[in-house]
Parts: C-alpha cells; structure tokens; sequence
C-alpha cells in the first residue's frame, strides 16, 4: 500500500520487467544525452551562445551606423540594408517594431546583431520558423547563412505590450 | 482498504475521547472508510485551501474559455487589452494559485493522515494561509484594474504595478509557511513515533514536492524581491537576463513540485480505488530522489535561445540533468499502471494481457480522471517536453504555441485532472458530503480530458508552422511588414478553440457537482459510498 508504512527492508534492486524497463529507459536516456551535443557539432542550425552586453542607446547608433553606410532601398517606409558577404548586420527590436529591412546574399555567412532597445522581445523568422530572446543590454550575435531565396518575415513572438501581435520586421535572401 | 494496525499505536488509548498517538483528546476523527485518524485542525486547512482552490480554477477556467475563443480565429472574441490582460490572469490562476492551495491540503492531509500526527501549529497554518488568500486576492484584483497586463513571467523591463510583485510574494511567503509547517508536522509525527518504520510512500513523494518547493519558493524570493523593490524605484535596474534564470528556477521548479505532488496523488488514487500495491517501494522512493537532486539544472532549458549564457552551459544543463528527471518519470509510467494491474489480476482480472485493463473502475471517477490523468501527462505532456528541451528543436519551438501545447497536455491534463480526480475522495471523506449527479462526475474526466487533448493537438500543430504563443492577433492586421502562414494553421486554432471549450464544459461538470456537494450534499455518516 502507498498509504501505510512499507515493512521493514524495503530497498532491494528491481527484478524482471521492472528492471528491464528501468535499464531501457536509462540507457534511451543516455542516447538523448550524448545526442545532442553531438548535434550541436553535426546539426547546422545552433548558436555558439556569442553575446556581449551594450547599452541600448550606443547600440542604437551602431544601428544607425549600420542604415547609413549599407542603404540600398525602402520597403514601406523603412529603410533596407545590405551588409556586405561577411560582414556584420544590425537588427533593434523595440515597442513595436524590426529596424531596419535586411537584405542578404544566398550561400554568404553574416553576423546578425540582434538587441532590443526597451523591454524583452522575442525574433521569430518565417516560415523556417527559427526563434531566439532579444534582450535590451545584451548584443545577440548569430552566425546565419541563408540557404534559400526569398522574402522572410520577422515576428515578435515575446510579449511586449499591447501592439506586440504588429510588431513585424522583414529578411530578403536574394540570389 | 487500509485498517489500523494496534500495534503501531503501543499501549496508548483508542478512543476519540481519550486522545491517540500525539494528538489530543477531542481534536481527532477515525475515518469510517479507511480507518484513518483525521487531525480536525488539519482538516479544516484542508477543507478551506480546497474550497479557495476550486474558486480559482473557476476564475482561471473562466479566462481560459475566453482566451481559447480568442485564439480560434474565426470567432476572435476579445479585444488586445482584454486578450493580454486574461492571458495574465489565466497564468497567475491556474498555475499558481488553484495548484498551490491544492498542493497545501495535501501536504497537510499526508502529514496528518498518513502518519496519524497532530498538524505541528495550528497558527502556522492560519498565518500561511491568511498570507496566501490575501496575495491571491491582491494579484486578481491588480491584475483585473488592468495595472499588471505584464504576462505571468513579468519579464523586466516590463513593468507591473508594485502590488502585482508584492501579491506574488504574499502568496509565495503563504505557502513557504505551510510547506513548513508540514515538514514540521513529519518532524513532530517522527518525534513522537505515531508510525513505525519509514514513512508511507505518499508522504515520501510530499516530502519530495516540499523540498523543491522550498527550493522554488527561495528562487521566487530571489527574484521578485529585487523586482518589486525595482517597481518602487529603490533600486534602479534588473538585469533581463539574470531575471530569467532566477525567475526560471521559481517557474521550472514549481512545475515539478506539481509533479512530485500529481504522482504522489497517482500511488494514492491506485491504492484508494483498486487497491493498488506498490511492487517495489526502492524503486519508486528513488523515482522521487531523482526528482530532487536533477530538475532545478533542467530549468536551463528555457533559456535554450538566450544571448548570456553559452552554449556549453546550456547543453550540459539541459542533457545529463534533465533526462535523469525524465528517468524518474518514466519509472513512475512503470510502477504506477504496474501496481494497478497487479492488484487488478490478483482480483481475478487475469484474461489476457489487458484483460485487467478492461475490468478497472472506469466507471470511478476517482479512478478514470487518474488513469487519464497519468495517459495524457506521459504520452502528450513528456514525449513533447523532452523534445522541446533540446537545443537544436528549441530553436523551432521557443514561444510558438507548441510550447503551451505542451504544458497544457502535462500541467492540465496531468495535474489539475490528477486534482480533480481526487476531489472525487476529498469531498466524500474530508468534507463528508455525497456527490450529488453522479452521472456528471463519472463523465467529468473523460470530457475533461478530451477537451484538454485536442487543445493541447491544436495548439502544437499551429505551434509548429510558427504561430506566436502569446499574440493576439494571428494575421498580424495593420502590421507595417505583413506576416502569413501555411492557411491550415486555421484549422489547428479551431481545434484549439473547439478543444478549449468542451476542456471549460468538463471544468463546469467539476465544479458544479463540488459545489453542490460541499454546500448542499448529503451529510455522509458512515462509510462513503462506493464510486
């Protein structure tokens, strides 16, 4: 019974299915274990982890910077920039909004600087559907290659007050 | 059904008049069903933690019926305030408040029943609870003025009015007392030896959920000190980051102590409805311990996409620790159904190799709302956790619907339904009151589960083409950059939204009968009638 004092001795290893079972489920265990810092190293979508704190208004400018010495168009009213093949991209987060539009090249490798300029947002790209925390005073920096052509739209997928379901940004990949 | 063994009791007297054990003359019942002594005090904690319990999974099953109407696109019933707003109320209900009162009576009813001890301090209990309804009632009405439209993570910088922090610390102080005041009580019935030998397995999986609850109620204070003294403007920063690993370690671990307190009500149901005998108490003890010693690291695995901590820290936090508490969940799989079926065959149910499946109680609801109960939290609940704590699938599912998929199918589905179905008991032994339709109870879990797994389906379908968790308004209408997605995501929020509705009418089929019973049900004098 589960409700009464069991008798006296009661540790003793399991036995039979019980045993079987316990020995299956640990050693699946140990194969989820090892599987997924194997993946980190096999599987292309991870981040490092790469981060480095910043005031939001310097990361701001550095923003600023960014739109001003890689400007290639407009798309409703926001400006679009195109880092060159290699180079560092910006992206703020804030109430409510992606700034601005970036443009990438396919096959080029890009840092992506993400940081929010007030409260926590989160960056959601679809449709491959890939998520990651924006935090204010916290540059996140993810090596991305884009593999496919296309225009993808960025979501805010962190609460962030009551326009946060139109908080939406845009990524063009062109060939 | 359990009966006393007068040898535990030595030479000390039998009568209620006369006092047993450690408890007084005249503050203790013998239980006619089960033979167990009920410490009154104690019963009388029980019985009010448990009535502001129901009232709150009221609340919150009322917001939750709104959001899924909200939710399913077609009918999109709240305005964007409103929608916020009761998605705040909706957490702060049903994750904190309905679960904590609940898990108070039963810490107290396993310390005082199950080992036939007085409660350690009556005005413990009075002050733990006072602090506790008091914060509830704070944290609604703040909430509801509309002064904390801040989710129930209350991420900073985002800011809350500084009564929403501090309700969330009185509930938090509340319920650190009672947890307390019932490892005191475990404390006082060793002292003066009420049970012999070691403590029953129920008390060891309390035991259990009490210490992780000291543990998230010390993360809690950790953070949302800090946080209200920020809301006051007496320090002036929060850093983000470290708000959400500490916060974590209150919004993780609690969910294990829900854990630690659904299983523990799984061995007891087994044993109350088909008596159930646990075939190894080592294995199910270690089970527990596992528990203990791993779920906090595995807290890390919210922080899966965060900039701040590293990639290291993070797979090594969320592999070995988190999969060891898994291991202690799927002994769990093992040993609960284990032990049903054993006592089932030994009762004659021996054809075939479900024969005994076929011939349990499903007519009990005591019985079906725990069966379901332990279906849902293993097959749903477990196999889309341990998917989403990996790193690389994190990246895929972070703040999209698949993740309140999830803890709907563990947290709802698991818990609350493990709750509910030993409401089934409470009321007719605690309360002593018969359940009036009967017909509604022995119907409530099938519903109610139902309803929770086609919610649960719904919302990690349309998690997984990218529907934000969180966003009122899925088409994004009068975004600057327009968003779409794959036009089936619809069909998935409409069974979110069917799913959630028949979820509220097997709440209504809970609540209502409970009510009735408590206010209105017949007095039960003797024995309970049989389910």
């Amino acid at each position: 019974m589960s409700i009464e004092s069991p008798a006296k001795n009661w540790l003793h290893a399991p036995t039979g299915t019980e045993r079987a079972w316990i020995g299956l489920a640990l050693l699946w265990c140990i194969v989820l274990t090892l599987a997924m810092p194997y993946w980190h190293f096999k599987g292309k979508q991870n981040s490092t982890g790469e981060a480095y704190t910043v005031e939001p208004t310097r990361f701001a400018d550095r923003v600023q910077q960014f739109v001003d010495s890689n400007k290639v168009g407009e798309v409703n009213g926001t400006p679009i920039a195109e880092p060159p093949p290699g180079g560092d991209a910006y992206l703020q987060a804030q109430m409510w909004r992606f700034y601005p539009v970036l443009q990438f090249k396919k096959g080029q490798t890009y840092r992506l600087h993400i940081s929010s300029l007030d409260i926590q947002h989160g960056f959601a790209v679809l449709p491959i559907n890939m998520n990651f925390q924006v935090l204010p005073g916290y540059d996140h920096v993810l090596t991305i290659t884009p593999t496919m052509a296309g225009e993808f739209p960025i979501l805010c997928n962190e609460f962030c007050g009551i326009g946060h379901h139109q908080m939406t940004g845009r990524i063009i990949v062109t060939e | 059904m359990t009966t006393l063994d007068p040898t535990v009791e030595g030479a000390l007297p039998e009568t209620e008049a006369a006092g047993r054990g450690n408890h007084p003359p005249g503050t203790f019942r013998v239980c006619a069903t089960t033979g167990l002594t009920v410490d009154l005090a104690a019963e009388k904690f029980i019985k009010i933690n448990a009535v502001f319990a129901v009232v709150f999974l009221l609340l919150g099953g009322i917001a939750a019926l709104l959001l899924a109407l909200t939710r399913w696109s077609a009918v999109h019933l709240l305005n964007a305030e409103w929608y916020y707003r009761m998605t705040t109320f909706h957490g702060l209900n049903m994750l904190i408040l309905w679960i904590l009162f609940m898990e108070i009576g039963i810490l107290y009813f396993a310390a005082t029943a199950l080992l036939k001890s007085r409660l350690a301090s009556v005005k413990a209990g009075w002050a733990g609870f006072a602090c506790m309804a008091v914060g509830a009632i704070m944290l609604d009405a703040v909430i509801l003025a509309g002064k904390a439209d801040v989710m129930m993570t209350s991420y900073v910088p985002l800011r809350a009015h500084p009564t929403f922090y501090l309700a969330i610390i009185l509930v938090a102080v509340g319920t650190l007392i009672g947890v307390i005041n019932f490892l005191a009580t475990v404390y006082i019935a060793k002292r003066d030896k009420t049970y012999s030998g070691s403590v029953p397995l129920v008390v060891f999986g309390a035991i259990t959920a009490a210490i992780i609850a000291v543990s998230t109620l010390l993360h809690g204070a950790g953070i949302m000190i800090p946080t209200f003294l920020w809301s006051i403007d007496v320090i002036d920063h929060v850093d983000p980051a470290a708000y959400r690993l500490v916060w974590w370690g209150l919004g993780h671990q609690s969910q294990q102590v829900n854990v630690a307190a659904m299983v523990s009500v799984w061995y007891l149901l087994g044993t109350l409805t088909v008596g159930a005998k646990v075939l190894n108490q080592g294995v199910s003890r270690t089970a527990f311990l596992l528990y203990i010693l791993f779920i906090n690291l595995a807290s890390a695995h919210h922080l899966l996409v965060d900039p701040g901590v590293s990639a290291g820290w993070k797979i090594w936090n969320t592999s070995y620790a988190m999969y060891l508490a898994v291991l202690a969940s799927m002994i769990h799989g093992y040993t609960v159904p284990a032990a049903v079926e054993v006592a089932l065959r030994k009762q004659g149910h021996t054809k075939g190799l479900f024969g005994w499946l076929g011939a349990a109680p499903w007519k009990n609801p005591g019985f079906s709302g725990f069966f379901l109960s332990l279906l849902i939290f293993g097959f749903i609940g477990g196999i889309t956790g341990v998917t989403l704590g990996t790193e690389q699938i994190n990246i895929i599912a972070h703040n999209t619907l698949r993740i309140p998929g999830h803890f709907h199918a563990t947290v709802v589905g698991g818990t609350s339904l493990a709750f509910m179905a030993l409401a089934y008991y409470v009321v007719p032994l605690i309360f002593r009151r018969e359940f009036p339709l009967r017909w509604m109870c022995r119907a409530q879990p099938y519903v109610f589960a139902a309803g929770i797994v086609l919610m649960s389906l719904g919302m990690s379908f349309a998690g997984s083409y990218g529907v934000s968790r969180r966003s009122w308004d899925v088409e994004a209408s009068g975004a600057l950059h327009p968003v779409s997605y794959d036009p089936s995501v619809h069909v998935w929020l409409g069974v979110l939204g069917i799913g959630g509705s028949l979820a509220f009418v097997g709440l209504l089929m809970f609540v209502v009968p409970t009510v009735l019973a408590v206010f209105f049900g017949k007095r039960v004098e003797a024995k309970m009638p049989a389910w």
